[in-house]
């Protein structure tokens, strides 16, 4: 950990400003002054200030700028801040805050880089921190990569022990007294003598003091916040209908709008008919699109009918029309050079010369993120200005994107970000912002909300690549002795870059993710990436390439056990290197009782991924009934290295496993005549309640640094579901999803 | 037409093949209930017509006839209905979408199943999705939200 905090030291610099009323703290940057989004006229030349937080007659306000999608992140962040202030999270505000680049995000990065994360080495160590560079030079205000929290923890905590510091100071300056003297408590500070002063009252005071270099930070044992469950600072909004998403946006005047794009991705529109839309009721303006048409109306229900009611002359698809044909694309791309073979150890082609004891081919489909609030935007041109209004996972990227189709300077953006209904990756894309800007160009003046409908936005998503995987494998007295892995998928990183404009350079790590750098020790042991091209758009969903490869990996593993004829859990403990990993599985293995005896029918199945960092193992057990199988429990243990929010931790993991489990069940999408054939939740379903199982949750802390929890709940579902179907029926299924090969019990 | 609506008459000067939800969200500003699906498979958009649970993304404005209350008419940041605070106490929500619509469907169903069996629970709340799959505590908060009823 040494490394990286050294590096992110010297680059910033903790410090404070003036504003109107009162204070913010946060960092000075002197290398690449990036707006500071808070302060109306920095100074040209001068080092700005990125503030996490303002204090002034309102009381504190403290910026979390990640997006809220449901991870608890506005909360843990804020306590990170909180923690350091004594404040409590139920005295502050929390706010997303702007878009700047200033609030780049280090750590996102860091999983891209060629070297397993059991890999502490200093090579290793040197890599990730110079990872940051680029993080910060593209000030990527990004959430994902389940990276807010490891980025926040250190900076976070120091802006707010820097604000507690200087308040210390005004203090004593107010009260006459010495400084030492002095402590803080739930948002003031007190005197021996028992006097009070709130963190208000000193704010215009403090803005003129000096700001400590590196304030020292409250050893964990002082923590009063951290380290504890807090109540999430959403959730009386979000349970009352109050919370903020942007289809609740409501500005004066505004109108509603909605888009039909093509159904065959990325062909353009030759010509449409929109007579019969315009004498619609309610419909105020047809905007024509590059690949589409978006129908304003006074209520987006009138908008939803007219865009119906549309005949368009659509153009082809560049790419196979139909899904069979985008899996020999993925299959051919075996057949030509690798993109990456970032693990070969010893001699995987003499260990197989005499043939394998095992291989098999296993699949993957195209997924879509399908978020429960449907994405959407809302969007005002007037004055040469934009306002944009959208839960996003990247507003820096939404600046750039809508001052290019304004051709307006990114000075003359603003992206306000709400909740989000919902991330998962589907909203790191841009697409959404674009159509409403492009909606907002058309009607000057007036503010327009667009909204897809459900079917827009499964059918124009920017998907999970399918992916193929192939093995072969050698036993040699119970163990393992080779086993070559090569996997094949359309390449996320080419795919979504090009839609932020960015050359990709080098092999696409995402598709080996969580395959080539499991801390398993096989003598003869290869890993190698293929690329397919890209077909339907593709992108980041939960848990990215670790999504397939986990189910792949750890599929291959059970199989590899069971043709050993050893115990799924002792053959994993036997190969395993890394002892924080072994201490998750063997804290799933008490937990869920493994090896007891089960009643008939019913099966257990283990699984282990390392991704993101943290290793988690589940246990799935299931249920052979006349009626299919049901899933009855998971049982999940993970080693985030430091728990700071125990029952947020155990949220994410039961939103991970039900997020896995469903699309292992039941999820895919599939193309006819180039077009998605899902289209809403009655064909593109995922778990209902009744079919939810028990889900019990371990939470470890013997890692090394600090880890983020939004994904790796979701890799280890499908291979342990799949693994506890073999348990209890024989059947070993190699594809996704499930029900393809075997029937559920999914009635409610 | 008219409508009542959380206690409050309205009049919404609309085509009555519209769905009361769109009614609601974008005529009358009432945001709570949500837009998921538009055909009734997701349980997003749930509200109370005369205390009942009903999908207001199907239900067209015209043949609505009750009284219509949505999550901000059963209760309020400062005054929470039962089944509300049973979501907070448990820390239900994670992105939030869904639960207006859950929260509606189980005090519909408390109002009528005092105490429900988890078959009970199943039936009335597997009409509403939740992609953030916040069903483990969406059960204890349904149980948690019977007992504080009965003690009212």
């Amino acid at each position: 950990m040494g490394r990286a905090l050294k590096i992110t030291r010297r680059v910033l610099l903790l410090g404070s400003a003036a504003v109107a009323g009162g204070v913010v703290f946060g960092y000075w940057r002197y290398k690449t002054p990036h707006d500071n989004p808070l302060l109306e006229n920095p100074q040209a030349g001068e080092a700005v200030l990125t503030p996490y937080v303002r204090i002034d007659a309102a009381g504190v306000t403290i910026i979390t700028p990640r997006a809220e999608m449901g991870q608890g992140v506005h909360t843990t962040l804020a306590a990170m801040v909180a923690e350091e202030l004594d404040i409590g999270l139920d005295s502050v505000r929390v706010e997303h805050g702007p878009a700047s680049k200033a609030y780049f995000n280090a750590a996102i990065f860091e999983e891209a880089v060629p070297f397993a994360a059991t890999d502490l080495s200093p090579v290793a160590e040197r890599v990730r921190g110079v990872t940051r560079v680029p993080a910060k030079f593209l000030g990527m205000q990004l959430t994902g990569g389940s990276s807010s929290t490891p980025d926040a923890f250190v900076k976070m905590r120091k802006a707010g022990a820097a604000a507690r510091d200087v308040l210390l100071t005004a203090a004593a300056e107010a009260l006459g007294a010495d400084k030492a003297s002095l402590r803080t408590e739930s948002g003031t500070v007190v005197s021996p003598d028992g006097q009070t002063r709130s963190y208000a009252s000193l704010a215009p005071l403090a803005a003129g003091i000096t700001v400590p270099r590196d304030p020292e930070l409250k050893p964990r044992s002082e923590w009063k916040l951290l380290g504890r469950s807090q109540p999430r600072v959403d959730m009386l909004p979000k349970c009352t209908g109050t919370a903020e998403f942007s289809i609740d946006v409501r500005l004066e005047n505004m109108l509603y709008a909605t888009v039909r794009r093509n159904p065959r991705l990325g062909g353009g529109m030759r010509g449409f008919d929109d007579s019969a839309a315009r004498s619609m009721t309610g419909v105020k303006d047809v905007v024509p699109l590059a690949d589409g048409v978006a129908v304003v109306a006074s209520n987006t229900w009138y908008a939803l009918q007219a865009a119906r009611a549309m005949s368009i002359d659509w153009e082809p698809a560049a790419y196979p029309e139909d899904i069979e044909q985008h899996f020999l694309a993925v299959l051919s791309a075996f057949e030509g050079d690798y993109d990456s073979r970032f693990h070969d150890e010893g001699n995987v082609d003499a260990a197989l010369i005499e043939g394998a004891d095992l291989e098999g081919e296993y699949r993957a489909p195209y997924l879509a993120h399908a978020t429960m609030e449907p994405v959407n935007a809302v969007a005002w041109w007037r004055d040469g200005e934009l306002d944009i209004w959208a839960g996003n996972q990247a507003p820096t990227q939404a600046v750039k994107d809508a001052a290019a189709l304004a051709d307006i300077d990114e000075d003359k953006v603003r992206v306000h970000t709400t909740y989000l209904g919902g991330g998962f990756g589907r909203r790191a894309e841009m697409d959404f912002i674009k159509t409403a800007v492009a909606v907002a160009l058309a009607n000057e003046g007036i503010p327009v909300k667009t909204t897809w409908s459900r079917e827009e936005d499964m059918t124009h998503d920017a998907y999970r690549p399918l992916a193929v995987a192939r093995f072969r494998a050698k036993l040699d007295e119970e163990a393992a002795s080779a086993l070559d892995l090569s996997l094949a998928a359309p390449s996320v990183f080419e795919s979504q870059f090009s839609r932020l404009d960015m050359p990709t350079m080098g092999p696409d790590i995402s598709i080996v993710q969580s395959a080539w750098d499991q801390p398993y020790g096989i003598p003869n042991h290869r890993v190698t990436g293929y690329r397919a091209p890209v077909m339907l758009p593709v992108s980041s969903w939960r848990s990215v390439g670790a999504s397939q490869n986990g189910f792949f990996h750890e599929s291959i593993v059970d199989e590899l056990a069971h043709a050993a004829g050893k115990d799924p859990l002792d053959f994993r403990l036997e190969m395993l290197t890394d002892e924080v990993s072994r201490g998750v599985i063997e804290a799933v293995a008490t937990l869920s009782d493994w090896g007891a005896p089960l009643s008939p029918g019913r099966g257990k199945g283990m699984a282990f991924v390392l991704s993101f960092g943290v290793p988690t193992a589940e246990v799935v057990e299931v249920v052979d009934t006349p009626n299919g199988i049901r899933v009855l429990n998971v049982w999940a243990a993970v080693d985030v290295g430091t728990a700071l929010d125990p029952k947020n931790i155990e949220a994410q993991l039961q939103s991970g496993i039900n997020f896995g489990l469903s699309a292992a069940i039941m999820s895919e999408i599939t193309l006819s005549n180039a077009e998605i054939e899902q289209s809403n939740f009655h064909n593109y379903d995922a778990l209902r309640l009744a079919q939810a199982p028990n889900i019990e949750v371990q939470v470890l802390e013997n890692g090394h640094r600090i880890r983020g929890i939004g994904e790796p709940g979701t890799p280890p579902a499908a291979p342990a579901l799949g693994n506890a179907i073999f348990a209890a029926t024989g059947q070993r299924i190699r594809e996704l999803p499930f029900k393809r090969h075997v029937r559920f019990d999914l009635a409610s | 037409m008219k409508l009542k609506v959380n206690g409050r008459d309205h009049e919404v000067d609309v085509d009555g093949s519209m769905p009361l939800l769109w009614a609601l969200r974008d005529e009358l500003g009432i945001t709570g209930p949500k837009y998921g699906c538009g055909i009734a498979m997701c349980g997003a958009c749930t509200v109370h017509v005369d205390g009942r649970a009903v999908r207001s993304c199907v239900l067209p404005v015209a043949s609505v006839q009750g009284e219509v209350t949505t999550i901000e008419g059963l209760g309020t940041p400062e005054s929470l209905h039962a089944v509300q605070a049973a979501w907070v106490e448990e820390q239900v929500a994670q992105c939030g979408y869904c639960q207006p619509g859950q929260i509606m469907s189980a005090a519909a169903l408390l109002a009528g199943t005092p105490s429900p069996s988890d078959a009970e629970i199943d039936r009335a709340l597997s009409g509403n999705l939740c992609r953030c799959g916040t069903y483990p505590r969406i059960r204890a908060a349904v149980h948690s939200a019977a007992a504080r009823l009965r003690e009212e």
